[in-house]
């Protein structure tokens, strides 16, 4: 063994036992730097007879790159410390909240009325609109409430001053729209209505959706389907369904519509949930269509009624408190 | 509508029990309310008389009666109701029975033997309201069962009866329904023609043949107006929701529940002359049955002697002509009024009554003379008294004449959406008594005088529908041309601005359209307000001329539930008056107050503040995307907000609305405790957006420079902005403010900001010279326009 071996065993014994970079570097230094002492064995190389040179240039770049890969190693094994423990500092309670911006929520009112509207709208019918305060036409005469008829007692109204009132349905929109454009007419008209009553049932202010649907071949067969269709389609159930013969001035045949509905007790009991008919034909002749060439159909739906049933609302004047306890649950 | 459905029962034949009669109504249209079962455990409950009542010897308020039971020796029952009395016949359980929940036993009051109790309606459950002994009539035996006496066990059955069926408001109208629905017969009463055994009459003249085309009058002489009404008819006047109230009375409401038809009986000692039918004079006043004076419009129908009216037709009698208990000689009325000559005139009264209920919505002409006929047999029958003969006033020509209507075939194959076979069809115009005659597309149809609301074919489809079963239509899926509209892409949907607030931690309220006067007062918001005519209170008077009364008002309650943070936003319309018609507007208005951030561990609490608000309006603004870039905020607002926090959001020329703190003295009016910033924007306004045309990205790197410099307090950001854009021109891309600050060693009245430039071309990389010189215009500009120096 010679001084080569001896001062390389020494080097790789100092690089298993650097503790730190810098340590690792002036070993490297030692070695390998300007007056290292390979460095010094190279610079003595020429100083041997030429036959010599070539073995011993052989060895001592050996050595070199021994030490190196030791260096390298190390170094490799330093930072994978380094970064070990710095992973270890840097861990946080991933358990504690997000910085939280806060959601608020819709109106239940409002998430059912979209509802509604949205799977109307999926058999092509458009929204429309009418203003809430309304006249007499539009509200009554038109819809075949003549002046003084008794189904005007049904509507407990709002009047204004000048003959206006706030309308009482949703049902002044069939006659806008009918009054507007030509059959075929396919529209949903969601909206606030109005009725002077006030007790733990009634609202004075509360939410409608009429639809109508009017053209040259549509029936009370048709108007039954699409009733059927939409309340599978709102609770994403089937449910036993009944038409039952009612009376309104603006359609006939006339229907209530009862579902089967089980409750929490599992007892089922029919619940009126809609309005609808085929509309009056003197409805279709006071806005100008036809009779004999068109016909169709109305249907009109209490919003609230619809909300409460599907996300289990009891006592409809929770709807307008704004109690934010009560909102909050429909984020 | 309620009637017995004992009675019921007896006129017409009936194949099911009482539950599935109420199926079958409800299932008809005839909707049934209630049905309640009376007289259900009557066992071991008789008549009893009392035949002796003493004192009790130690209780002032206990009587101790002996009551026949029509065997063996009277029972002694000690009794507290103050009208027992001897001679009064009287439910009586004996021991061993039960009355509700208590079971009779042999016990002893206050110290006297007691074998049994006497009771009260209400302790049988046959009227929730009537306290006292049951008072039996004359004709009770004693010992007979009550059940067996009274008519029970029966079901009171209250039907909701839509306008258009009045002829079910009788229960001969009733019993041809229901033997419609069943396939079944009636059995009404014959109609039997009382003779006249006096020649006593009242003339009747019709002045008003329009409104009255048919009167039917007689003269009762020497009636007992003291007679009391039999048991079964004040049962069946019970069971139908009357009261009864003397023999005379009774008949005449009896009647008119049997038949339809309301009738009326004066007081004929009372009546000046003959009778006319005619128009009150405009202002005439009446003394009406329940004793109000009401005054008259020119288009109330009464009934008049030739001195003064007597009675509003087909409403209400009047106080002078009623009949009391002095009354022997009575004028019985049975008359055909017109619907639209009632209709909406005892609303307007304030009245409501089973006569004015039935005569708006139409009465069979044909009844008047069969009620006057059977009022008087049953007059007669129960009061005495004899009989003038019956005297008709009649304008035939307005007595309502049923002209035949047309049924076309496929007419109701169309509307129906199927094919109802021939048969049937005649099956159920028979069943209902109509008339038909073969035509060559269907049917020519007479429909049964009682049946007004049979007028046109749409009406004689939805009859054939209803009797041949609703549910007997198919149900045919929707169908039909797809057509989508156009999907307006230049308006901001508005549940887009819904989401946005929502994802901005706003919950969404829906408050009242109406609003107290008072409120909108305190906001000064009184300009435009439409008051309601009839209000349901004075808090919900007038039409909102904005949102945010109601929703700070429910932002309020919140607080007042212990609600720290609140924030509420509400789309919905106002209402402002106007020329020709009020203008109804669509509004966003959102409310918050407490912590700009919930509490957390990783935000610091801060005080919600003007930029807060701010932000989340710019965040609706930011829907409609570069349309939203002509949007500027102008110093100052309206009263309700406070003067130095708040803006109104301009978009070009056009207001939005506004945004800020709500003013402190209003926030003090209110009752607050606590700032309260607010937002209140025009809907449509802020949904116009134009579609985004993409522009070319520049391939050029940008440059950034920052500035930061001191000028007076007083100047806006927005004209710093302005200033710096007009001044450098199409290079500056961007320009932004990171950071401002006023301070004591600022000196007083003046600001700092530090803003940075984004410069850059679209056609070359700029040099240094090119910042440098964008720099040194926009540094000229601010030091020119605002006096500001530049720092560091």
């Amino acid at each position: 063994m010679d001084a080569l071996e001896g001062r390389v065993g020494q080097s790789l014994q100092a690089i298993a036992a650097a503790a730190t970079l810098e340590a690792l570097d002036a070993e490297r230094v030692a070695v390998i730097g300007k007056s290292g002492f390979v460095t010094e064995q190279l610079k003595q190389l020429g100083k041997l007879p030429g036959d010599e040179r070539k073995a011993a240039g052989e060895r001592i770049n050996a050595a070199k790159d021994s030490v190196l890969a030791a260096i390298a190693a190390r170094r490799a094994a330093l930072e994978d410390l380094a970064l070990e423990a710095r992973l270890g500092a840097d861990r946080v309670d991933v358990t504690l909240p997000g910085r939280r911006a806060g959601r608020g929520s819709l109106h239940p009112v409002t998430r059912a009325m979209e509802r509604i509207c949205d799977i109307f709208a999926r058999l092509g019918y458009e929204r429309a609109d009418g203003p809430e305060i309304e006249d007499d036409w539009h509200n009554f005469e038109a819809l075949n409430f003549p002046p003084d008829h008794p189904a005007r007692t049904m509507h407990d109204t709002f009047w204004f001053g000048d003959g206006r009132l706030l309308r009482t349905h949703t049902s002044p929109v069939q006659i806008r729209a009918m009054s507007r454009q030509a059959p075929p007419i396919r529209i949903i008209a969601p909206g606030k209505v109005y009725r002077s009553d006030s007790d733990q049932t009634h609202s004075p202010m509360f939410h409608q959706v009429e639809g109508l649907l009017v053209d040259e071949t549509s029936s009370f067969a048709d108007l039954k389907g699409t009733l059927s269709a939409f309340i599978r389609a709102f609770f994403e159930r089937d449910f036993e369904m009944r038409l039952r013969p009612s009376f309104f001035p603006f359609t006939e045949p006339s229907a209530e519509v009862d579902i089967g509905w089980t409750g929490d007790d599992g007892s089922t009991r029919w619940l009126e949930v809609l309005g609808c008919g085929m509309v009056h034909p003197n409805v279709l002749r006071n806005c100008g269509i036809d009779p004999e060439r068109c016909s169709g159909f109305a249907f009109g739906l209490g919003v609230e009624r619809f909300a409460m049933l599907r996300y289990g609302v009891r006592d409809l004047r929770a709807f307008f408190e704004n109690d934010l306890r009560f909102l909050r649950q429909f984020a | 509508m309620k009637f017995s459905e004992n009675w019921l029962r007896e006129l017409v034949d009936i194949p099911v029990d009482g539950a599935a009669l109420v199926r079958k109504l409800t299932m008809s249209g005839l909707e049934v309310e209630e049905a309640v079962v009376l007289g259900a455990g009557l066992d071991g409950i008789v008549v009893g008389e009392i035949v002796s009542a003493e004192r009790h010897p130690d209780a002032d308020k206990l009587q101790v009666c002996r009551v026949d039971i029509g065997r063996g020796e009277p029972l002694q029952i000690v009794c507290g109701a103050p009208n027992a009395r001897v001679g009064l016949k009287a439910p009586l359980a004996t021991i061993g029975t039960t009355v509700g929940a208590l079971t009779i036993k042999a016990a002893k009051l206050r110290g006297v033997e007691s074998s049994g109790m006497l009771c009260s309606a209400r302790e049988l459950g046959l009227d929730a309201d009537a306290g006292g002994l049951l008072e039996l009539s004359a004709d009770a035996v004693p010992g007979q069962a009550l059940a067996a006496h009274l008519g029970l066990p029966d079901t009171m059955i209250e039907l909701g009866l839509t306008p258009n069926r009045p002829d079910c408001l009788g229960l001969r109208g009733l019993a041809r329904e229901v033997a419609a629905e069943f396939g079944t017969k009636t059995h009404l009463p014959a109609e039997e023609l009382v003779p006249a055994t006096h020649d006593g009459v009242l003339a009747v003249r019709l002045d008003a043949p329009r409104d009255c085309p048919l009167y039917c009058g007689r003269l009762l002489r020497g009636l007992d107006s003291n007679a009391s009404s039999p048991a079964w008819l004040v049962e069946r006047l019970r069971r139908s929701g009357l009261r009864p109230i003397s023999a005379l009375v009774d008949v005449t409401n009896y009647v008119m529940i049997e038949t339809g038809q309301p009738l009326h009986a004066f007081d004929a000692g009372r009546v000046e002359g003959s009778i006319v039918v005619r128009r009150a004079a405009a202002g005439e006043r009446l003394a009406l049955l329940d004793e109000r004076v009401v005054e008259l419009a020119d288009d109330v129908l009464v009934i008049a002697d030739e001195r003064k009216a007597l009675a509003l037709a087909g409403i209400m009698g009047g106080f002078e002509s009623r009949v009391t208990t002095t009354t022997t000689d009575v004028f019985l009325e049975a008359a055909h009024f017109a619907p639209a000559a009632i209709g909406g005139r005892a609303r307007r009264l304030g009245l409501h009554t089973d006569a004015s209920h039935r005569f708006e919505r139409g009465v069979d002409a044909d009844l008047p003379r069969l009620a006057i006929e059977r009022a008087t047999a049953l007059l007669l029958a129960i009061a005495g008294g004899s009989a003038g003969r019956v005297v008709e006033a009649v304008a035939a020509q307005y007595i309502p004449q049923r002209a035949p209507v047309r049924l076309r075939r496929a007419r109701l194959e169309r509307i129906l959406g199927v094919s109802i076979d021939d048969a049937e069809v005649m099956r159920i115009l028979a069943a209902i008594g109509a008339g038909a005659a073969a035509t060559e597309q269907g049917w020519a149809i007479t429909p049964p005088a009682a049946r007004f609301d049979l007028a046109i074919e749409e009406d004689l489809i939805e009859e054939v529908a209803r009797l041949h079963g609703y549910d007997n239509i198919p149900s045919r899926a929707p169908r039909g041309e797809i057509s989508p509209p156009p999907v307006p892409e230049g308006r901001v949907a508005i549940a887009a601005m819904r989401d946005q607030l929502v994802a901005r931690d706003y919950a969404e309220a829906i408050t009242y359209a109406f609003v107290g006067g008072d409120l909108l007062e305190t906001w000064g918001l009184t300009d435009g307000g439409i008051a309601l005519a009839n209000p349901i209170s004075a808090e919900l008077a007038v039409m909102r001329t904005s949102l945010l009364p109601g929703l700070v008002a429910a932002l309020a309650a919140n607080l007042a539930r212990q609600q720290e943070r609140v924030r509420l936003f509400e789309i919905g319309r106002r209402y402002i008056a106007g020329d020709p018609s009020p203008v109804e507007t669509r509004r966003i208005a959102g409310v918050a107050t407490g912590p700009a951030v919930a509490t957390q561990w990783s935000e610091p609490a801060r005080a919600l503040d003007f930029f807060d608000i701010k932000g989340d309006v710019e965040s609706l603004l930011a829907l409609a995307g570069a349309a939203s870039d002509d949007v500027a905020f102008r110093a100052g607002g309206p009263a309700w907000l406070h003067p130095g926090r708040s803006a109104t959001v301009l978009r070009g020329e056009v207001v939005l609305g506004h945004v800020g703190a709500l003013a402190p003295r209003l926030q003090k009016a209110l009752d607050l405790g606590v700032d309260v910033y607010a937002f209140d924007l025009d809907v449509d306004g802020l949904a116009a957006r134009t579609l985004p045309v993409a522009a070319a990205l520049s391939r050029f790197p940008s440059v950034r420079r920052d500035l930061s410099f001191t000028l007076p307090a007083t100047v806006a950001w927005a004209e710093v902005e302005e200033a710096l854009r007009a001044a450098v021109g199409p290079l500056l891309v961007d320009v932004f403010v990171f950071d401002q600050y006023l301070g004591p060693n600022l000196g007083e009245g003046v600001k700092s900001l530090a803003t940075g430039l984004i410069l850059q071309d679209g056609s070359r990389t700029l040099t240094d010279q090119d910042a440098d010189r964008c720099v040194a215009l926009a540094v000229a500009a601010l030091q020119t326009g605002y006096k500001a120096k530049l720092r560091g």
